[in-house]
Formats: structure tokens, sequence, C-alpha cells
């Protein structure tokens, strides 16, 4: 009986002990549900690359005192294998799910997320949203669940075109995209920007293709030759950009590119020697910002020898351990809640995790595709080329309004 | 017009890719009548082959040996599995090669992985064969290789469009062309291809007469598998080299094969063509239904002009445009383009 007692006694005297920091030595699992097969599976590869990396950083020292395990799961860029890797991930006791490549995944685990939170509570699961960029989840499809860590379509376009705004040679424009919602949203935001601040330019083509299936773009090339543009706005990344870059120098079209994925994997390869001078990116990041982005950008090159260009991680790793230290917990419900709103110094400069939507409010850069030299020496992809940052843009440029009604959770 | 020429031309190489292609697959067919299900899986394995091949050995031997290989293991498939479940009938051989075309695709990724591999043309084939030059003066004129001064020149009083052509295109043309003449001729003019013709139309015949049928057959599955070995190389380097490009070429030679009529090589040749020119051309064409109403003169409530189904362009339906042709084909001449049976 006596033993009982003390032993009743330990445990208290334990548990008030650890309370203040009962989230320290834990080890937070988060399942990365991205491809890993099919024409996407080099961005796929090099992201789960990534993340794995700056876990491992992450778990050298934080805020929290906590360890972050990945588990890899590809989904092949299709919603129906997302449901299913992320029911495997639920059994396997994951709380945390990231993912990225492709709005249309991102849509069906938004819903199965909301669905199963609300279905089970006390096993909340939260959506780090690292690079699905559809503007509806942070509006119309708004969700207390998700966070995204990327800007979204609607404010990189708000930053592309009051770059392109005071460029006088940009007469004619083409918007080539991916049929799918992140693609049309390119096309809605360029054209409503456009209106709005540069009436003058003339929309000359726009065309939807199919995500991931275009082998051969030539024929999209001489579509664009012919219609005379002096400008393509293209949301298109992975394979979709590459090929799209490849058939643009074998074609000989010399018109500008302003894309949002330039230094994603293959397009640098595929680029090359061209088109210096005339791709723009617009990015959270670029590969000459020094501090913690060069840091991490050096470590991942020595290691993989290839480029760290998912900075929006770096955001959900700095998020996640601030709030679990404030919170006390990596209980997922207390996690997001102290997430929701939360100000800190990032990577990119001041960074805010909307109360309002969830989204990332953050600074963008505008960069363009040039040789690299003293002042900006990052090779891309060992190309001896490099994306030079030619403006920033603070975070209230890009801000966006949102008409996000967010329920919270009873 | 110089968007006419080139994408006359870029429809026409990557129609005549889809026949070396799809050459083998009709030619399999008509003579041993096996739909071979794993055909583009052997279109994707002369690709790796290809790919591994030209690091060593250089590119000219690769593009010899690949098909080779690709044509060996071919042979082997059909010596030591296919030629067993022959007696059991048609569909014991579609399940075996459909089988297969699942067993290749996952050895491939065990071997070389499911990321692209970096399979680049040599260095002759890098670069323009020749370049159009639109002079807003002069006209419409021809180069050879780059363009040179004129397309770097930064007169802006004169309208100046240069459009090169990928030397890569120029090259899966004439190989197909080369390939459809000897073709023709190994099969109509030499003995090997009257014993050939002879051992499917008549087999015990020929047997009779001291010929190794099942050798025969061997030796076709060979030459078609080689033959998408062939185009697999080719295509490899001029667009991607991946696990899924036999997945993506898989069904639309299908419909080549249907299109031109089962077992009819000049239909397949025809039909090729056919699909790759109007997929090239669908891209560009911008037309939909709603303007297709527009002009008749037909008013639209607001409703139905956002339909849309409606607003759908050609160029957006572009990529189903094969199947679409294949459905038609099926009802409306089931026998094919240039097919002589009704299958």
């Amino acid at each position: 009986m006596a033993s009982k007692k003390t032993w009743l006694a330990l445990t208290l005297t334990s548990i008030l002990s650890l309370n203040a920091y009962a989230q320290k030595g834990e080890t937070v699992k988060i399942a990365w549900i991205d491809p890993l097969s099919g024409l996407m599976a080099p961005v796929g590869s090099n992201q789960l690359k990534t993340i794995q990396y700056l876990a491992e950083e992450t778990n050298k020292s934080n805020p929290a005192g906590v360890k972050f395990e990945i588990i890899g799961l590809d989904n092949k860029l299709s919603p129906a294998e997302s449901l299913n890797q992320l029911k495997s991930a639920m059994d396997q006791g994951v709380r945390y799910i990231t993912q990225g490549n492709g709005s249309s995944v991102a849509g069906a685990l938004l819903d199965a997320v909301n669905k199963h939170n609300e279905r089970n509570p006390g096993k909340e699961i939260i959506f780090l949203n690292h690079s699905a960029v559809d503007p509806d989840f942070t509006n119309s499809k708004c969700s207390y669940w998700h966070f995204r860590f990327d800007a979204d379509t609607s404010m990189k376009m708000e930053a592309m075109t009051t770059f392109i705004k005071d460029m006088p040679e940009v007469k004619k424009v083409y918007l080539l995209n991916q049929n799918y919602s992140h693609g049309q949203q390119v096309i809605k935001y360029a054209k409503e920007n456009l209106s709005r601040k540069r009436p003058d330019i003339q929309i000359v083509g726009e065309d939807l293709h199919p995500l991931a299936q275009v082998r051969d773009f030539a024929p999209y090339i001489a579509k664009i030759k012919a219609s005379g543009a002096d400008t393509v706005i293209t949301g298109n990344w992975g394979s979709d950009l590459a090929l799209l870059v490849k058939a643009a120098n074998e074609g000989g079209y010399n018109g500008k590119f302003f894309t949002y994925y330039t230094g994603v994997s293959g397009t640098p390869t595929a680029l090359g020697q061209n088109g210096a001078g005339r791709v723009y990116q617009v990015s959270y990041a670029h590969y000459n910002m020094g501090g913690r982005m060069s840091q991490y950008m050096a470590g991942f090159k020595a290691k993989y020898n290839d480029d760290l260009y998912t900075g929006s991680m770096i955001g959900i790793f700095d998020l996640l351990t601030q709030a679990m230290a404030k919170a006390g917990s990596t209980d997922p419900v207390k996690v997001a809640a102290a997430m929701h709103g939360h100000k800190f110094k990032g990577y990119n400069g001041d960074m805010e995790m909307r109360k309002l939507d969830h989204q990332m409010q953050q600074t963008l850069f505008m960069t363009v595709w040039q040789k690299a030299d003293k002042k900006f020496p990052y090779s891309a992809e060992n190309t001896g080329m490099t994306l030079a940052p030619v403006k920033t843009f603070e975070p209230y440029v890009s801000s966006t309004p949102t008409s996000c009604q967010m329920k919270m959770p009873s | 017009m110089e968007f006419f020429l080139i994408s006359s031309l870029n429809g026409l190489s990557y129609g005549l890719l889809l026949f070396m292609l799809s050459s083998g697959l009709t030619l399999i067919f008509s003579m041993m009548g096996v739909l071979n299900f794993a055909h583009a899986s052997f279109y994707m394995l002369g690709a790796y082959f290809g790919y591994t091949l030209e690091s060593r050995i250089g590119f000219w031997p690769a593009l010899l040996l690949a098909p080779i290989l690709t044509g060996a293991a071919g042979a082997l498939f059909e010596s030591k599995v296919l030629r067993k479940v022959h007696k059991m009938g048609h569909v014991s051989e579609l399940l075996v090669t459909f089988g297969l075309s699942y067993i290749m695709l996952e050895l491939v990724q065990l071997l070389w992985g499911r990321v692209a591999v970096e399979f680049t043309p040599p260095a002759f084939l890098q670069g323009p064969v020749f370049t159009l030059i639109n002079h807003g003066q002069l006209g419409l004129s021809l180069v050879a290789g780059v363009g040179g001064e004129i397309c770097q020149s930064a007169d802006t009083a004169v309208r100046i469009v240069c459009t090169p052509f990928p030397a890569t295109r120029a090259f899966i043309m004439v190989t197909a062309i080369a390939m459809v003449i000897s073709l023709w001729w190994v099969l109509t003019r030499t003995r090997a291809g009257l014993i050939i013709q002879a051992a499917l139309t008549h087999p015990e015949t020929v047997e009779t007469l001291g010929h190794n049928v099942p050798r025969v057959f061997m030796l076709v599955f060979a030459m078609g598998t080689g033959l998408a070995g062939l185009a697999g190389v080719i295509g490899g380097f001029t667009f991607i080299t991946e696990p899924a490009m036999a997945a993506t070429v898989g069904s639309v030679i299908f419909v080549v094969v249907v299109v031109g009529g089962m077992g009819s090589l000049s239909g397949a040749f025809l039909a090729s063509l056919l699909i790759g020119i109007v997929q090239t051309f669908a891209v560009a064409i911008d037309y939909s239904l709603l303007q297709l109403f527009k002009d008749v003169g037909v008013v639209l409530s607001a409703d139905w002009q956002n339909n849309s189904f409606i607003k759908l362009t050609v160029s957006q339906v572009a990529p189903i445009l094969p199947y679409l042709m294949l459905v038609l084909i099926l009802i409306f001449r089931p026998r094919g383009l240039l097919g002589k049976r009704d299958t």
C-alpha cells in the first residue's frame, strides 16, 4: 500500500515539475505528402530532402527543444492517392501534415483535414501548406487548421504587376498556364491587376494546358510567337516550366517570361545560358539573400549538390517551434492557437501568420535570370547562372484582402 | 506563314515519331495476331538503353545498339513467355503483355530511378538545322543553321521574325523515313520478307517447306520491339526520358493502330501523321462553341455564355482529340482508314 502512495506522489511531482516545458524532448512527426513519382518527381524529391535537411538543422537547437521526424509519403500528384496517404499518416499517429505541390491536391487534403477534425475532437490534425497557392484556401475555403507559408497567387501577382507597371516595353502579354485551380487563378489575377495598373497592355492570348502531361511545348511556342507577344506570364512549375523554356529556346522565342517558379528543380538547367535578363521570378526568397537562407542553401548544396529553394519550409519550422514553446505543448490544438496571429522575425524579414485567414504576410522579391557574379554568386543547379534581385516588396505591398469568415474551434 | 510552316514541321516530326512506334505494334499484330500492350514499355526501355550506352560508347553506337538490345529483350520475351501462352488464346496473350508492361515499369524505376534522367542529344543535334526568316521587306527566306546577324539585329523599323527548326526534330523525320523505306524493302523485296509474309497466312505450308515458323515469329517480334526501341532513343533525347514516358505514348499508339486500320502499315503511317498534325494545329485554334454560336448568329443568355463547356476552346481539348478520333472511327469505320478486315 505504502509503495502505491509513493508512486502516486512521485508521478504527481514529476508531472508538476515538467509542466512548464512539457514539450521538451518530445518527437513531433510531420507527414510530408507530395509527389515522388511521375513528371513532378524531381520537385518532390528535392523538397523531401529539403524538409529532412531543415528538420535535422532544427533538431540541433530550437526554442521548443523538440525533435522533428519527417515521414515522406508519395501521393503521385493525385488527390485520391493523397487521401490514402493521409489515412496512413493518421494510422501512424501523425498530427502534422505538410504538402504544397498542386492546389488540386491541397484542396482535397484541406477538405479531409477539416472533416477529420470536426469528427475526431482530441485528434486534430494541422495542415502546414508550404507551396499550394490557390487564394481560395485563405478566402472562401479558409480553415482554422490550415496555415499557408507561401504567398498566394494574388499576392505574387500584386508584386509582379507592380513591377511590370514600370516597364514601358511590355505591351503585349500572353498568359500560358496549367489547367487547374492555380493556373486559372494566375490568369484571373493577371488580367485584373494589369487592367488596373497598366490598362494599355494588351492580352494577346491565353492558354490552359493539362498539368504535368505536356512533353512538347513547341506548338505553344509557335502560337505565342504568332500572337506577337513580347511577354509571357506563367505560373507553370516543374517540368511544365522546364520544357516550356526549353521549347522557347529551341523555337527562338525572345520575349520576356514572368514566372512564379524559375528556381524550382529542372528549370535552371533547361534555361542554361539562355534567357539572361529576360526571365523573371517573383518569390518569397532568392538565391543570394544572405542570412539563414544562404546558410541553409550552402549546407544543402554541400550535402546533396542540389538547390534548396523551398524557403517556406524554414518558415514552417520557425513558426512551429516558437508556437510550441509558447504553448508549452506539442498538442496541435494548443499549437494552432499559438500560431494564430503569431508575428516573428523570419529568414526573409518580418513575418506574420495573419489571424484573419492564416496566410503568412511576408516580403517578396522580384529576381531576374543572369550570369552569377561577385555580387550575386550563387550558381543555380551549377549552371553558372543565378537569379539576381531587382526589387524588394515589403509585406504591405503584396498583402491582399481576404473574404475569410474563419470558423473557430469551440 | 512561318507559323504554318513550323507547325506543319512540328506536327510531321511528332507524327513520324508516332509512326516509328506504332509500326512495330501493327507489324506484330498483323503478323502474329498479338496485341502487344507492353509495346510502349519497349519504347521506354530503348530510351533508357540509349541513355546508358550513349555516355559509355558514344552516340552512333548507342543509336545502333540500343534498338538491338531492345529487340533482343523482345525476342527473349516472345520465345520464353509469349509462345507458351499462345495456345491459350488471345486473352492470355493480352494479359501477359499487360503484366509485362507493369514489370518493365517497376524494373526501370528500380534501375534508373523515378526521376527523369538527363539524356542530352549529341553536339551536332543541339541547335537548329535551319532558320526561317520572315523579313518585313525581303519576305520569307531560309538559312541553314542559326539565323546569324539578321536575327540579332535590333532594327525595329523592319519586322524580322526568326524561327529556328531544332535539329533533333529533323533527325526524327530523317530516321523515320529511312526506316519506312528499309521496312518496306525488307518485307517485299527480300527472301526473308517473303517467308515472313507467307508464314503469316500459311504457317503449315511454310513449315512443311522446311522453315522454322516459331523462329520467324520471334524475329518479327524482335523487329517490332526493336523499332520501338529506336523510337525510344530518339524520342528520349528530343523530349524527356522518364518512367512515365511509356504511359503517355501507350494510349496514343493504340489510337494510331485502330484509326489506321488494324495490321495495316500504310494505315498506321497515315494515322500517325494525321494525329501529329491535328494535335499540333489544334493547340493553335482558339475557336469555341460560344464563338460558333456567335458566328451563326444565335444569341445566348448570359448563363449560357458563362457555361464552361461552351467556352472550351479547341486548344484546350487538343489532348483528347486523338481519342475522340478513335471513338468516331470505331463507330463509323471499324476497319480503320486503310484496314482490310473488320475487327
